[in-house]
């Protein structure tokens, strides 16, 4: 048999459908089930990331992208095919990519349930979910993808209730249900736009259109794009919609988060990539500015957020939104280049955003499996409870170390090179009009200028109370290194961070069929220089980086500390001793800087948006100076709960409450209502 | 354009040189004007071999993160350095990266300092981490806004071509944006090296000092890694705001004449910036914490009116 896309790709729907028939045959046999169905899960994962990369490394020379008939259709308009076109199979890749890792580390992880949860549903919900995610960024069909779009978000809201018996669990997934679907109704209301002016649901058909001038008008075509933005932006995680994200992804088990972090709001911004650039055609300037401003306050809210926390898992969940605002700058920059004129630099920030989709795939995947290691270990969420675990388990650490310094977009890792990337795109588009629009351009810059530095911020803190000093607690004090398959997994996305971080050039060259295909332009032989060695902007005078050069000479540059070394510190000695305790009886870990602590100077600069609240009560026998007993309470406010949701959800309550007088559970009245519509449609109709 | 050796490592070697140079001047001269003698210009050399020949203690809570930060510190100071033109126009390293690898790899050194700061379990590590990453997180959005300033009128991100554009432009550089830009950017400079109104280098109050805090528990061989770097950290951020703003003399070519005058500039350059740092470290008190951010604030203002004032005189 030939190693195909052709071939591969039902190989690896085949090993997702095996996996969750593996997992729910062996209900009660846990061991087999959680080697059975992750295993399956990997291998085909593994056959759906060389394949899609097979696929890409070709794109450019077929002409025809691979089309696959999944089920006979008798229903007019459904048809259950999937096309590999570019875009498809660089989502494809992610989405295999994150597969892989995250079901080789779940072969370890899921042994953290046995005799406490069933791991075979566990098995069968995470394949059954693997399988519609892959099946959401290659449906060719609009009603296609709806269905396997639900499939999607219903089996994933299983694995966030895995944990039903904590009510925190049982509320955070009602509300991730009730916003999904919110989505997916705006989403089919787009589609029902489209179909309005295409007669069909299929993708192609779609696209098709945009060829003819004057195919849709242009109310109905704005309609679709907000009715898009809301629904998929509902489930990328965009300030306001994002409320559901930092609730849902830390209950959900850690393999589970870190697919929905690292993946499945993905899925949102493939579905924006497939609408905006794919379906609509030539945006109109307000367009890009909407999203460019919307990516840049989920980016800076984001990270502010984040910073708040000391839960290490929704510390990432927020990260999340940051980093989907990043993603979105590089979108909403392209859609205004599209606007003026400027293909090549939109194409730029195309990549931009691409790249940074795929690179925060990889490394909040690794992050979460992380903060997955260290839940095993240590049993807690909370990171006012850890330190110390960097000696306890150093492999652990290290590949969060280098999730760390990845998503903080330092240098020479991946995060660097794609807002690097937005920077560049950034700042050439600002010659690209006259308008006084162009400032947003600097001004965006600077916005993720403190974006990263907070996120620089944040993972100090995240990586520095987590891993180093004191351990907090008797369970941190406990903890064990992960076992070998959660390594393995961990291992897989550091290696992914590294390579994407070193070897721009290489990967730019397989999204090049992609950038083909939305916006007719090719452009990694005008980014890479010295051959690959070195990255450049489109204008190769408007500045260069070279990752793998600054690594290479950084590590040339140590000669220097160890020629002085040499020269004068050979009879040097290292001695172990305590840390300075200002002449007390020895520290202890009370006396270290908390997560909480670490943060409020900026709680305390941005005090605006935090409203920071806090309770002290004192109790005292005789003096206050001679306290018995202390209780400190201390709240960040969420002004989009608070100001936003809360009173929508009580007008909706109130609503309801008057709809209920309609529904009084009396036939013949149901019976009225049935008829009277037939009639209003009849007329309508007529 | 390609990476040349011997450019390299000249300028390494002038930057390992000259940083502990500028730092002992300042502390000299600062000295001086506040009716103390002070130390030698020579005394920083002197301590950093002394260091180097310590033995070191290190914390009993320490993991390998502690003895990794000092290396990136240095390494990224002296990578930034190679970037920045200093005698020459041409920087020895500008293919590997310009404005936005140097601010990534400051970050990256300051990145494994607070981790550095938080490993030996004491408070006052911890202390001094927040606050630094606190003031690089709002001093940063300013450092970006001002240069971006420059690089949008040249187009490019590289330091090389902005100082040969401004070189061309001559008298057209002291016009109010680049002002502007360049007040920004030196308030940005007080922030980041560390020195009054923002920190205190010559203290160590608990109350006051954010980047001595984090440097307690080193000793030996790392500290002066660690000082070493933050003085040729102080020397590259000095260089990028004379030799953008002012770039007279630099070197067009390796000459040696051409190469000499441009060293004899650059060196009057940095001097005359290190004397407005004395002045200004000796005429004011430092703020108080929550104050800093209302000076770097004005500098992110200072930016902004600098781009908006782009659209007036361009």
């Amino acid at each position: 048999m030939d190693i195909t896309p052709t071939t591969l790709l039902p190989l690896a729907f085949l090993g997702y459908v095996l996996g969750c028939v593996a997992g729910l045959l062996f209900l009660r046999h846990e061991r087999l089930a959680n080697v059975f169905s992750f295993g399956c899960g990997t291998l085909g994962a593994l056959c759906g990331a060389v394949g899609c990369v097979m696929s890409l490394a070709a794109g450019a020379t077929t002409a025809a992208p691979l089309q696959l008939q999944l089920l006979p259709t008798l229903i007019p308009y459904v048809q259950f095919t999937v096309r590999l076109d570019p875009l498809s199979a660089f989502f494809g890749l992610l989405v295999s990519l994150l597969a892989f890792a995250l079901s080789l580390y779940s072969i370890g992880y899921a042994r953290g349930f046995f005799g406490r949860k069933n791991v075979g549903v566990l098995g069968a919900f995470f394949n059954l979910m693997l399988l519609a995610t892959t099946l959401v960024v290659m449906a060719d069909n609009a009603f296609f993808f709806l269905m396997v779009w639900e499939i999607m978000a219903l089996s994933a809201y299983c694995l966030v209730s895995f944990e039903h018996e904590k009510p925190e669990t049982r509320s955070a997934g009602v509300l991730y249900f009730v916003m999904s679907h919110i989505g997916t109704g705006c989403i089919m209301l787009g589609f029902l736009l489209l179909f309005q002016a295409s007669g069909g649901y299929g993708f192609a058909g779609f696209h098709a259109l945009t060829e003819n001038a004057g195919w849709m008008a242009s109310g109905s075509r704005n309609a679709a794009f907000l009715l898009f933005l809301i629904g998929f932006g509902i489930k990328a995680g965009i300030v306001p919609l994002h409320t559901w994200l930092p609730a849902a992804h830390p209950v959900a088990p850690s393999n589970v988060s870190a697919f929905m972090s690292g993946v499945l709001i993905k899925t949102g911004i493939y579905g924006m990539a497939r609408a905006f650039f794919y379906f609509l055609g030539t945006p109109p300037m307000w367009w890009g500015v909407t999203v460019l401003a919307i990516g840049t306050v989920s980016a800076v809210l984001g990270v502010l957020y984040a910073l708040m926390q000391h839960d290490l898992k929704r510390l990432l969940a927020y990260h999340s939104i940051e980093n989907i605002g990043i993603i979105l700058m590089g979108f909403g920059a392209s859609l205004m280049f599209l606007h003026t004129g400027h293909p090549l630099l939109a194409t730029l920030a195309l990549i931009a955003g691409l790249y940074h989709t795929i690179n925060h795939a990889v490394f909040k995947g690794l992050l979460f499996l992380g903060a997955g290691a260290v839940l095993h270990a240590t049993h807690t969420r909370d990171m006012e409870h850890m330190g110390g675990l960097a000696k306890r388990m150093p492999q652990t650490a290290f590949c969060f170390l280098i999730g760390a310094v990845a998503i903080s977009a330092l240098p020479p890792l991946n995060g660097f090179v794609s807002e690097w990337l937005t920077y560049q795109s950034l700042l050439q588009g600002f010659g690209s009009t006259d308008s006084l629009l162009r400032l947003m351009f600097p001004i965006g810059g600077a916005l993720l200028a403190l974006t990263s530095a907070l996120a620089a911020a944040c993972f100090v803190k995240a990586f520095g109370i987590t891993f180093l000093a004191q351990p907090r607690s008797e369970a941190a004090a406990q903890a064990h290194e992960a076992p070998l398959t959660m390594l393995l997994g961990q291992g897989v996305l550091v290696a992914a961070c590294l390579f994407l971080g070193l070897f721009p050039t290489v990967f730019l060259r397989i999204l090049d069929p992609l950038t083909q295909q939305l916006t007719g332009l090719q452009i990694s032989p005008q980014l890479t220089l010295a051959n690959g060695l070195v990255l450049s902007g489109v204008n190769q005078n408007g500045g260069t980086v070279s990752t793998l050069g600054i690594a290479a000479l950084g590590v040339g540059l140590l000669f220097i500390p160890f020629a002085l070394w040499l020269v004068l510190g050979q009879k040097t000695k290292t001695r172990i001793g305590p840390t300075w305790d200002c002449g007390l009886q020895g520290l202890t870990p009370r006396m270290e800087y908390t997560a909480t602590g670490f943060s409020k100077p900026i709680r305390m600069i941005f005090k605006a948006l935090f409203r920071p609240r806090r309770e002290v009560q004192r109790e005292y026998d005789f003096s206050p100076y001679f306290t018995t007993s202390i209780r400190f309470e201390a709240h960040v406010e969420e002004v989009f709960e608070t100001r936003i949701y809360r009173p929508l959800q009580r007008q909706v309550l109130r609503l309801s409450r008057r709809m209920r007088a309609l529904q009084a559970g009396s036939l013949q009245a149901y019976l009225i209502y049935i008829f009277i519509t037939l009639l209003l449609l009849l007329i309508f109709a007529l | 354009m390609k990476p040349d050796t011997f450019a390299i490592v000249l300028q390494t070697a002038l930057l390992l040189v000259l940083a502990p140079l500028i730092t002992g001047c300042i502390r000299n001269w600062k000295a001086r004007l506040q009716n103390r003698r002070g130390p030698r210009i020579w005394q920083p050399y002197s301590d950093l071999i002394k260091f180097l020949r310590k033995d070191m203690v290190i914390s009993e809570h320490a993991s390998w993160v502690f003895s990794a930060a000092p290396y990136v510190v240095f390494i990224t100071a002296l990578l930034v350095g190679l970037m920045v033109p200093m005698v020459t126009v041409q920087a020895p390293l500008s293919l590997f990266g310009g404005v936005l690898a140097v601010v990534g790899l400051l970050a990256l050194g300051r990145f494994f300092m607070a981790l550095g700061g938080l490993d030996p379990a004491s408070a006052f590590g911890g202390m001094g981490s927040s606050r630094e990453m606190t003031i690089a997180a709002i001093a940063e959005p300013a450092l970006m806004l001002a240069i971006f300033t420059v690089a949008i009128t040249v187009g490019s991100t590289d330091f090389s071509h902005m100082v040969a554009a401004s070189q061309q432009s001559g008298w057209d550089m002291l016009n109010p944006t680049h002002l502007m830009a360049f007040a920004a950017l030196f308030i940005v400079l007080l922030a980041e090296t560390g020195r009054i109104p923002v920190d205190n280098p010559s203290t160590h109050l608990e109350l006051t000092m954010i980047h001595e805090a984090m440097l307690l528990e080193y000793s030996g061989r790392y500290l002066a890694l660690m000082e070493w770097g933050a003085s040729i950290k102080q020397l590259v951020l000095m260089a990028i705001l004379v030799n953008i703003f002012l770039p007279v003399g630099l070197a067009a070519d390796g000459t040696v004449l051409a190469l000499g005058l441009g060293l004899a500039f650059f060196l009057v350059k940095i001097f005359l910036l290190s004397a407005a740092v004395v002045m200004v470290e000796t005429a004011n008190a430092k703020l108080r914490l929550f104050r800093v951010p209302d000076l770097l604030s004005a500098a992110f203002v200072l930016a902004a009116m600098a781009l908006l004032s782009t659209f007036l005189f361009h």
